[in-house]
């Protein structure tokens, strides 16, 4: 027997949407403490779905470029809910939810295409690109018989739109009608460091997914901890790409949920706290057989070689040194994200630099040199918390507030994360 | 009948043995051998393959790359213990282009990780050209790993 009751029996019948999680040992306003619950429980899971991917977040759908004519859709998800991404025919982009109005099926089938009207195979009712109900098959009925009631009204049914809207080649939805605007929900300062980078029209290299079996707050949480970077990373530090003691900072938005952190490898001098202590991470008998591989161009003029942007709840942007690319977390299930990556360069990068940006993407994906660790790392925190009750984590480094600083030795950024997250989801 | 050389088959099946074996057993300091000096070996996603696009999960050029791939797993990554064991289709001659066979041999590769857990963790095609080297081994010029899913679970670490 568990000496906690079974929340099931605890509240038996009584859905109170004002109380959720009534039972979660959580002090009001901490965030340098997060309990591991909330990375293994299929009701948090129900109420991020409604009221986190739902609620008033701008979630990443795809870029402009990838649905660039009038008739090309993309399907993605927000959050766990399936979305279609059109361009219409007056240019416009569109979001909705892919899922028929009449039994629930999904609408588009495949990753992407380009289509006249959206159709769902089951019953062929057919959609404007813009998700409005344009035709009922056998509407009349046949033959005189069947067909829908007299008062049905195509206008009044439609694919669930989302609001969509776009910066930087980057496609936004929400599903929330009081969402801010995407500019006033990242917050300028995230804006310019968003800009600093895709500040030109941007070129596809190519895709990675990768099936990560971790709750997606596991990843969230590691691409927003500066701490671990030169840390965990051996490939960062050895080769002096990054290292806590170069000069960078942390930038976090008011609310917390967004941040930018940035480093310039070029000021990392020889370091008392990093050459003389103990760390696995720091070694100088290691060599690169081909050093090509560190090639690399200041192609942004400020000197900074590192940069990872985050949107709450679950776009990145990545730069290390020419390497690009935006990633969408996808929650699939309590203990399973998929990490889709889209790597980019930029239409006027010529043959030596796509060559340049294809090497350095060794340094990251699923087989990255310096990212195949944060692959692995959220499923060792998911296997181990699994005796962990009540208990929760500790994240005190550089105090226990979220406010931007000038030093990546801190873990505001995370506790950031968790501060916007007890907002949208009222815990 | 078009000539059908059985000895070239047959080296062929013995390189693609020899090759998959050395990664089953753990013996990646020999796997750069299997390589020209200046040989290609790129993992790519049958999806990014289909639409043309160039990135690779592992995009390695020449020997130095290839090394640098070992003393990375060797040294640099964290991974839990695992090993492969590939299940290999007979390789297909589809082409010569002067001294250099064309060749796509099918792949089933189980990934077996310290827990004891067995899965299939990709399927795809070994797409290669293969030249016969002075010393009279068969080496790859060039082997694109294409592989079937799209998804990675976790991470690759090793190569295919």
């Amino acid at each position: 027997m568990t000496d906690r009751p079974l929340r099931a029996t605890f509240f038996p019948m009584i859905p109170n949407a004002d109380i959720p999680l009534a039972d979660l040992d959580w002090t009001p306003g901490v965030t340098s403490r997060v309990p591991f619950r909330l990375y293994q429980d299929e009701e948090v899971r129900a109420l991020e779905g409604r009221r986190l991917f739902q609620g008033p977040v701008w979630q990443f759908l795809c870029l402009a470029g990838e649905v660039p004519n009038p008739g090309d859709y993309k399907t993605t998800y927000a959050g766990e809910t399936p979305v279609i991404v059109t361009r219409s025919e007056d240019g416009a982009l569109n979001a909705m939810e892919n899922r028929c109005v009449h039994k629930g099926a999904l609408v588009c089938l495949d990753d992407r295409g380009s289509v006249k009207e959206l159709t769902c195979v089951y019953h062929n009712w057919l959609y404007s690109l813009k998700g409005e109900l344009t035709s009922v098959a056998f509407r009349n009925g046949v033959k005189g018989r069947g067909g829908m009631p007299e008062d049905f009204d195509m206008a009044a049914h439609r694919l669930r739109p989302m609001r969509v809207a776009e910066r930087a080649g980057l496609v936004f939805g929400t599903f929330a009608e009081d969402a801010p605007p995407l500019e006033d929900y990242m917050g300028s300062e995230i804006v310019d460091r968003l800009e600093r980078v895709l500040n030109r029209p941007l070129k596809i290299l190519g895709y990675h997914s990768q099936y990560l079996n971790n709750n997606w707050k596991l990843y969230v949480e590691n691409v927003k901890d500066t701490y671990h970077a030169g840390l965990l990373h051996l490939f960062f530090a050895t080769f002096r790409l990054n290292r806590l003691a170069s000069e960078g900072g942390v930038i976090v938005s008011e609310d917390g949920g967004n941040h930018a952190s940035f480093s310039r490898r070029r000021t990392i001098h020889a370091n008392a706290e990093y050459d003389d202590s103990k760390l696995r991470a720091a070694r100088d008998d290691v060599r690169l057989a081909d050093p090509s591989l560190l090639d690399s161009v200041d192609e942004f003029g400020d000197g900074i070689n590192v940069q990872i942007l985050s949107v709450f709840p679950n776009f990145i942007l990545q730069q290390v040194e020419n390497s690009i690319a935006v990633r969408q977390v996808l929650p699939k299930g309590v203990g399973e994200t998929e990490l889709n990556w889209t790597v980019l360069g930029f239409e006027d990068d010529d043959d030596e630099m796509t060559a340049m940006r294809l090497r350095q993407a060794n340094l990251i994906g699923p087989a990255g040199y310096i990212s195949m660790e944060d692959g692995a790392v959220g499923g060792f925190v998911q296997r181990a918390i699994q005796g962990a009750g009540d208990d929760a984590s500790l994240m005190e480094m550089g105090g226990r507030d979220h406010t931007s600083d000038n030093t990546r030795t801190t873990e505001a950024s995370v506790r950031g994360f968790w501060h916007a997250y007890r907002a949208h989801m009222g815990v | 009948m078009s000539a059908f050389d059985a000895e070239l088959q047959l080296r062929l099946q013995d390189l693609m043995a020899r090759y998959a074996l050395t990664l089953d057993e753990g013996r990646f300091e020999d796997w750069p051998d299997f390589f020209t000096g200046d040989a290609v070996y790129k993992i790519v996603s049958s999806e990014n393959h289909a639409q043309g696009l160039p990135l690779g999960v592992i995009d390695c050029r020449g020997q130095g790359m290839l090394r640098d791939r070992v003393m990375a797993l060797r040294e640099a990554n964290i991974y839990e213990p695992h090993r492969y064991r590939h299940m290999l289709m007979a390789p297909v001659v589809t082409g010569r282009d002067g001294d250099t066979v064309v060749t796509e041999t099918g792949y089933h590769l189980a990934r077996i990780m310290r827990e004891g857990e067995t899965m299939l963790f990709s399927t795809g095609t070994y797409r290669d050209r293969v030249i016969e080297a002075p010393d009279g081994t068969l080496k790859f010029a060039e082997r694109l790993v294409v592989f079937d899913s799209k998804r990675i679970d976790t991470l690759l670490v090793f190569p295919i």
